[in-house]
């Protein structure tokens, strides 16, 4: 028996026929990059090179700029040309440096072989999770909080297990998948050097039924580690949401407002814990991901490994250029991705697909009556009630959306997929949070 | 190149419409109704016609003439409305009477309120009530089935099991004999309304419609739990009359009248039931003693159009009670 979240949940259909077993195929290298300096939760890094300094690929180019704030390494080698703003992949203006790319030279310290390094170094819990702060890693699951601030419980909390998300609930993505078929063994050593960063002796990769490969491949490598473990998980969306894998995982439900390490669960992405295994094992930081660029009509759907600052463009024509059809674009999935108003803009850590929608599926359909059919309170995975919440918005009811828990909301968009009337319910819950939200912090700070 | 389309996310719909939804309940109630066509013949399916084109037009000229809005008939709503109604008639009913119940149903009890989604009380139901308020002769003289022997206008009429149950429990030990055997009740030949036929057909709509995810089972199951309880601990209290056992009773209780219509397609209609599965479960159990009280005690032999109004009343009540939130319970060791 598959366990899964015992909350809501919807069952969108996967399309990962597309780029399905395209093997990780590394992306060119462009003329120029644009690195933006936010590619993560909080601060943003700070510049550390200057103008017309010629840097190797692998050094450091900006540094974090706080405690949940992640360095940034130059992914190319080549000279740094302007350090100005440019517009990223979420739509926001924000710093980034420009540089030219020459050649292809990297740091003499990176291991850039592609022997797997077995031995675990004899490093401390703390120089693990300092090597992890130092190569810049961060979530690579969507959200990119940094990693190491998770490695660091806050006192008086206690890590027990650490879930591997490997389930990639979005349809249509497979760079995880992927990844997990031929980057298993790295993962299963990544998992075990955070195992020993956090000190825990358990630890369970999440995969939903759709990969039967990768639950093969991970429970064989699994079973050689002592304390390792795979759980196959019923196929469900969001299942790769971070409450709901762990409620599968383990049965624990995280309290509302608090954090995973409160049931005391560590949860990360296999694309994260293989970026943890290239910098503690070959030292190398995090300078590239896989992403998917997928779609009905995309001439080569596949799963590329693209250094962040890479044009889009670039990218994108690999894969077979923008099809004719496209109507539009998404970055990420389609159900928590966002559109993107053109493809000219660099690739950063945030970006773990690149989705083509024909014109015919781009547009919304026309919305009717709320027949209060009440299936948007059973698909919601947080237990709330989206036609209650999107009403209250309409009607600027903060106080009230407070009440009914607005804050649990985590935006997975199951109550807008299943809505028969096709209502945007999760735009107005999302403009309810927003605001909801700044009430409790000017809240906070009046109690301050 | 034309610019991208840009939205806010989800990009992605399961497909699901509110006119898919009506489809699919008026392709669970094609089973029943052709076993209603077999038992009464063309009063059948001229009632029907009626009932339908009657909601149908009065929709229509409402949306144009009166709201003046665009016309909402392709969503099939008005459709199932004028089918519900139809099934909750006899079907010797004078054309004109059911017109006026179309009325009722669609002018009054919908759009009054502002249409589809907005209206308190199930249309279809209002029809019926207002009816057999207004037209307690010929609303309670239930055909008999003969099967296209009938004739529309004046078929043989003969009371139905429920009424022959009420005098029995009553007192009248001579009715007894006119209780149908269960087997007959199941598979439908007894007089009554044209949707009153075949508990069994409508139970597996009914089960065709869970499958299909447009209904839950929360309404359905929870009134036929608490009719089949409270049947039970009526017959072990006493009040049945000597010669019919308790389990013979709660099967009747279960399969006649309005009983099986009424939990899986009228009680589960989204706009006048709950949203919350609890909400839902107490809906069912206030129509379940309802209908058990009105059946036992009332002045009516049959109580699902009230069980299930009276509780259409008590929804925004309901849906106050919120879903279990995610993580509320305490946590378990691994």
């Amino acid at each position: 028996m598959k366990s899964t979240f015992r909350i809501g949940g919807v069952h969108p259909h996967d399309n990962k026929q597309y780029s399905v077993h395209q093997p990780i195929t590394e992306c060119g290298l462009p003329a120029k990059a644009i690195i933006p300096l936010a590619q993560h939760i909080g601060a943003p890094a700070q510049a550390v090179v200057e103008k017309g300094q010629k840097v190797k690929v692998g050094e450091l180019i900006a540094k974090a700029g706080g405690f949940v704030s992640a360095n940034i390494h130059s992914p190319f080698s080549g000279t740094i040309t302007k350090i100005d703003t440019t517009i990223d992949a979420w739509g926001m203006k924000m710093p980034a440096i420009f540089m030219d790319v020459e050649g292809d030279e990297w740091l003499e310290s990176i291991d850039r072989s592609t022997t797997l390094v077995k031995e675990l170094c004899n490093l401390e819990p703390k120089a693990i999770i300092e090597k992890v702060q130092e190569a810049g890693i961060v979530g690579l699951g969507g959200a990119c909080f940094p990693t190491h601030v998770k490695l660091m419980p806050p006192p008086g909390k206690v890590a027990e297990v650490l879930i591997v998300n490997g389930v990639e609930c979005e349809p249509y993505l497979t760079c995880d998948h992927q990844l997990m078929l031929e980057k298993g063994e790295e993962i299963i050593i990544g998992i075990q050097l955070l195992m020993r960063a956090l000190n825990i002796h358990k630890a369970i990769i999440g995969i939903e039924a759709n990969k039967p490969d990768a639950i093969e491949k991970m429970s064989t490598l699994a079973s050689r580690v002592l304390g390792i473990e795979v759980k196959p998980l019923k196929l469900k969306y969001p299942q790769g949401g971070e409450k709901q894998l762990i409620d599968a995982c383990i049965r624990r439900q995280v309290p509302s407002g608090a954090l995973p390490i409160e049931v005391g669960a560590v949860v990360d992405n296999v694309a994260t814990i293989y970026a943890v295994y290239e910098a503690v094992q070959k030292n190398k930081p995090l300078i590239s991901r896989v992403m998917t660029v997928t779609g009905k009509s995309v001439a080569k759907p596949g799963n590329y490994d693209v250094r962040f600052g890479t044009p889009l463009t670039d990218v994108v024509a690999m894969a077979g250029g923008v099809p004719e059809n496209t109507g539009k674009v998404i970055c990420g999935g389609p159900m928590m991705g966002r559109a993107m108003n053109s493809i000219d803009m660099p690739a950063n850590k945030r970006v773990s697909g690149l989705l083509f929608l024909p014109e015919a599926e781009s547009m919304r359909q026309e919305l009717t009556n709320c027949v209060r059919c009440g299936k948007c309170v059973n698909a919601c995975p947080m237990g709330l009630e989206p036609w209650l919440l999107s009403k209250q918005a309409w009607h600027s009811m903060w106080e009230e959306m407070e009440d009914h828990n607005i804050m649990d909301c985590i935006e997975c968009g199951c109550c807008q997929f299943t809505c028969p009337s096709h209502l945007p319910l999760l735009d107005y819950v999302r403009m309810g949070k927003a605001k909801v939200g700044g009430i409790i912090r000017a809240r906070q700070a009046a109690n301050k | 190149m034309k610019p991208f389309i840009v939205s806010p996310a989800p990009h992605f719909h399961s497909g699901d419409s509110v006119r898919k939804n009506m489809l699919l309940v008026i392709i669970a109630l094609m089973p029943a109704y052709v076993v209603s066509v077999m038992a009464f013949g063309w009063g059948a399916l001229i009632t029907t016609a009626i009932s339908i084109a009657a909601c149908v037009l009065f929709e229509w000229l409402i949306t144009k003439y009166l709201l003046k809005q665009k016309s909402t008939i392709c969503d099939l709503s008005a459709v199932l409305t004028g089918l519900l109604l139809a099934f909750n008639l006899p079907s010797n009913l004078p054309w004109w009477i059911v017109v006026i119940g179309a009325l009722v149903a669609i002018g009054v009890a919908k759009m009054t309120f502002g249409g589809l989604g907005q209206n308190l009380f199930n249309p279809a139901l209002v029809g019926r009530v207002f009816l057999l308020i207004s037209f307690p002769a010929q609303m309670t003289s239930w055909p008999v089935p003969q099967g296209f022997a009938t004739s529309y206008v004046d078929a043989a009429t003969g009371a139905t099991p429920l009424d022959a149950m009420k005098l029995a429990v009553q007192g009248n030990g001579a009715m007894l004999d006119k209780i149908p055997q269960a087997w007959d009740i199941l598979i439908g030949w007894m007089g009554g309304s044209l949707g009153e036929v075949s508990a069994l057909l409508l139970l597996a709509g009914g089960v065709f419609l869970v499958i299909t995810r447009v209904i839950t089972w929360h309404i359905p199951v929870s009134i036929m739990a608490t009719v089949a309880l409270f049947a039970a601990v009526t017959g072990w209290a006493g009040v049945l009359p000597e010669g019919m056992c308790t389990c013979d009773y709660t099967m009747l209780s279960l399969c006649t009248g309005g009983m099986m219509l009424g939990a899986w397609f009228m009680a589960t209609d989204y706009v006048t039931s709950p949203m919350s599965n609890m909400g839902k479960i107490i809906f069912g159990i206030g129509i379940g003693v309802i209908v058990m009280v009105i059946r036992t005690w009332g002045a009516y032999p049959e109580g699902m159009s009230f069980a299930i109004l009276i509780m259409n009343a008590c929804v925004p009540l309901l849906n106050m009670i919120r879903p279990k939130r995610f993580g509320e319970k305490k946590k378990s060791s691994i």
